[in-house]
């Protein structure tokens, strides 16, 4: 994992600046690998050129699959496993079933989506943040520049950085065991050292 | 990005042009063309061959006999005034919902829609004439459609005295009175109340409104947020007990808990639409710059979202009493069910009214497109006028009620007038409220 190693990081301070800064970057060619954000910013993900989710559809999908559950499940139960008279309807009728119908539509939807972001954006309970930038979190917006997906040097592309306003901009490495961290030695870090060292110390 | 739209001019006027005038007058030649063959058919028949079918159901057997023992037979004019109160109930709604919607977005402090918020605004001119049009009907035709305006209900020696009528008696005529007078003064009262508020508040609202262009400041602003207020508290009463007294009242027996919110949720979804509908006409002549998709994004929401709350209402009121199957509750619906005149439209109404606009609207790119809009609007406020028609109709004209020419004719008179009214009032002030506080809030939403 030798290519996923070598950052150049931008600092920025403001969100317009940092919107235009993602822009002109992109315009010169340059990939940027990830922005880091500390609450979400309208428009970044345009800027980013990000195409837009699957998320809608994956939910219909999910609804539908509840809605069609309920209804199985309903008509089995009540029309041909254990039939019942309630208030002399009929086995199956469909009024009756609409609330449940409903309710099992929504709970899958929910779940569908919420299991979907956490797999499609790689959030399992086993994930290890690799931090660029503790301020992140807190002020700062900060952008990551992968040296291995780009052509440009490390000296050219802090030019560029600071050229869009940057705050400051350096060098980031990852070591081998911080690129590929194992969940178990993070946990125990992490109870014995409190948050992760591998973030840049704050002054 | 401001920098983008800044120099885009917003003192735009709405020319209410002759080409426009046309169409509408066209609206209304085909409307009034309409009604005389509906009232043709009517009086050459269609009545009389109705007449003598059987009565559906008990119910509607026993109080048929007991009008013919009034003698209130079936002629043309009661179908008409009957189309006339449909139309009255549904455009008021829309005009007062255009007021509504206004006085929501000031007490809300939103500034998404100051943009276009003289077109909703505009819709409360209509308020005056569906109130005097009210009264007329209701002068004119009240026996014909309301079975408690007659005396003899509450008149215990007659042999058609009717226990349960009586016991609401003091909602009609005179509360905590035993008295029956010949005309049911709360009632007259309630009505013209409801009405001259509504009126005055919304031109209390368009005044300070019009002021705004001209002074500017934030005094109007504040004005505003106060009268808005009001008006939201008022209208929270008296658009429940409208519902109550002039479409409930009409089956005077049967009674919903649920109906004024019924009511309010058919009359919110079709504003909406009407809102929405005009934002688009209005974006394709050419007006109403400064808006974009992502204000009409924001308006399919809004009709998504209403026409889903439509369905819920009208879903728990019909599950509850489907499930508790009392009679003098289920009768509402049975009594819909089972007519051949009534039970197709019940689920064309469903179809019109919540599986078309939440499979078409679902997606976001339905609700950014002015076509797509355009058609679920149109679909949205001719599925509520039939849910209007579903609750009148049935009640009222009985196995006589149908949909055909002269429901068509009443209600595209209507719709001209609406239409004139509407477009008239929006053409002689700015189109945009230029001095708005939150206007480059509006200039600048996105979703």
């Amino acid at each position: 994992m030798e290519s996923n190693k070598h950052f150049v990081v931008g600092i920025f301070n403001d969100q317009d600046i940092l919107i235009n800064a993602v822009k002109k970057i992109r315009s010169e060619g340059v990939k940027i690998h990830e922005v880091y954000s500390p609450y979400p910013v309208h428009h970044l993900e345009h800027a980013l050129g990000y195409k837009r989710s699957h998320m809608p559809v994956a939910a219909f999908f999910f609804g539908l699959t509840g809605t069609i559950l309920a209804i199985l499940m309903q008509t089995l139960m009540m029309g041909v496993d254990w039939p019942m008279i309630i208030g002399g309807k009929p086995f199956i009728s469909i009024p009756a079933f609409v609330p449940v119908t409903f309710e099992l539509t929504v709970l899958l939807a929910a779940y569908g989506m919420g299991f979907y972001f956490f797999i499609t954006q790689d959030l399992g309970p086993t994930r290890v943040p690799r931090i660029f930038d503790r301020r992140a979190t807190d002020d700062k917006h900060v952008m990551a520049i992968d040296l291995s997906e780009n052509t440009r040097s490390e000296d050219e592309l802090k030019v560029l950085l600071e050229s869009v306003e940057a705050e400051e901009s350096y060098r980031k490495d990852f070591t081998d065991e911080e690129n590929e961290p194992s969940f178990g030695k993070y946990l125990i870090d992490v109870l014995t050292n409190g948050v992760t060292s591998s973030s840049r110390q704050l002054n | 990005m401001a920098s983008e739209v800044q120099d885009i001019d917003v003192n735009e006027q709405f020319q209410f042009t002759a080409k426009a005038k046309k169409t509408l007058f066209t609206i209304l030649g085909v409307g009034v063309v309409s009604l005389v063959i509906g009232i043709i058919i009517e009086m050459v028949g269609g009545g009389a061959e109705h007449a003598s079918l059987t009565p559906v159901n008990d119910s509607m057997a026993s109080t048929n006999a007991m009008a013919a023992e009034e003698g209130h037979a079936y002629h043309w004019w009661n179908k008409l005034f009957v189309n006339m109160w449909i139309n009255n109930v549904y455009f008021t709604g829309l005009a007062l919902i255009g007021v509504f919607w206004v006085a929501v977005q000031y007490v809300a402090s939103a500034g998404w829609s100051a943009g276009f918020k003289r077109v909703p605004e505009a819709f409360g001119y209509f308020l005056p004439i569906t109130g005097v049009l009210t009264l007329v009907v209701f002068i004119l035709a009240n026996h014909d459609m309301f079975h408690w305006t007659h005396a003899n209900l509450y008149d215990k020696s007659s042999p058609s005295y009717d226990p349960i009528i009586d016991g609401k008696k003091g909602f009609f005529y005179i509360p905590g009175s035993d008295s029956v007078p010949s005309i049911p003064i709360f009632y007259y009262i309630r009505m013209v109340f409801f009405f001259i508020i509504w009126v005055l508040m919304f031109n209390l609202i368009r005044k300070q409104s019009i002021l705004e262009d001209m002074n500017g400041g934030l005094k109007h602003y504040r004005k505003m947020i106060t009268i808005s207020g009001a008006f939201l508290v008022f209208f929270g009463l008296s658009s429940s007990v409208s519902a109550w007294d002039w479409v409930m009242s009409i089956d005077t027996h049967w009674f919903s808990t649920m109906f004024g919110w019924y009511v309010f949720a058919s009359w919110f979804v079709s504003g909406l639409a009407a809102i929405t509908l005009f934002l688009v006409m209005l974006m394709e002549a050419g007006y109403l710059k400064i808006l974009n998709e992502n204000h009409l994004h924001d308006m399919g929401k809004f009709v998504f979202g209403f026409s889903i709350f439509w369905t819920y209402i009208w879903f728990s009121q019909f599950l509850l009493i489907y499930y508790a199957n009392i009679p003098e509750e289920s009768i509402y619906f049975y009594e819909r069910l089972t007519s051949d005149n009534y039970s197709k439209y019940i689920f064309f109404n469903l179809m019109l009214n919540f599986l078309f606009p939440f499979l078409v609207l679902m997606t976001r790119d339905a609700k950014r497109k002015m076509t797509l809009l355009k058609i679920v609007c149109v679909v949205v406020l001719v599925g509520h006028w039939f849910d209007f028609f579903l609750m009148i109709t049935p009640g009222t004209l009985k196995e006589n009620g149908s949909f055909g020419f002269m429901e068509v004719g009443v209600t595209m008179i209507y719709l001209f007038g609406f239409l004139w009214v509407v477009l008239n009032n929006l053409s002689k002030h700015k189109l945009i409220a230029v001095n708005h506080p939150m206007l480059q809030e509006s200039i600048h939403h996105t979703t």
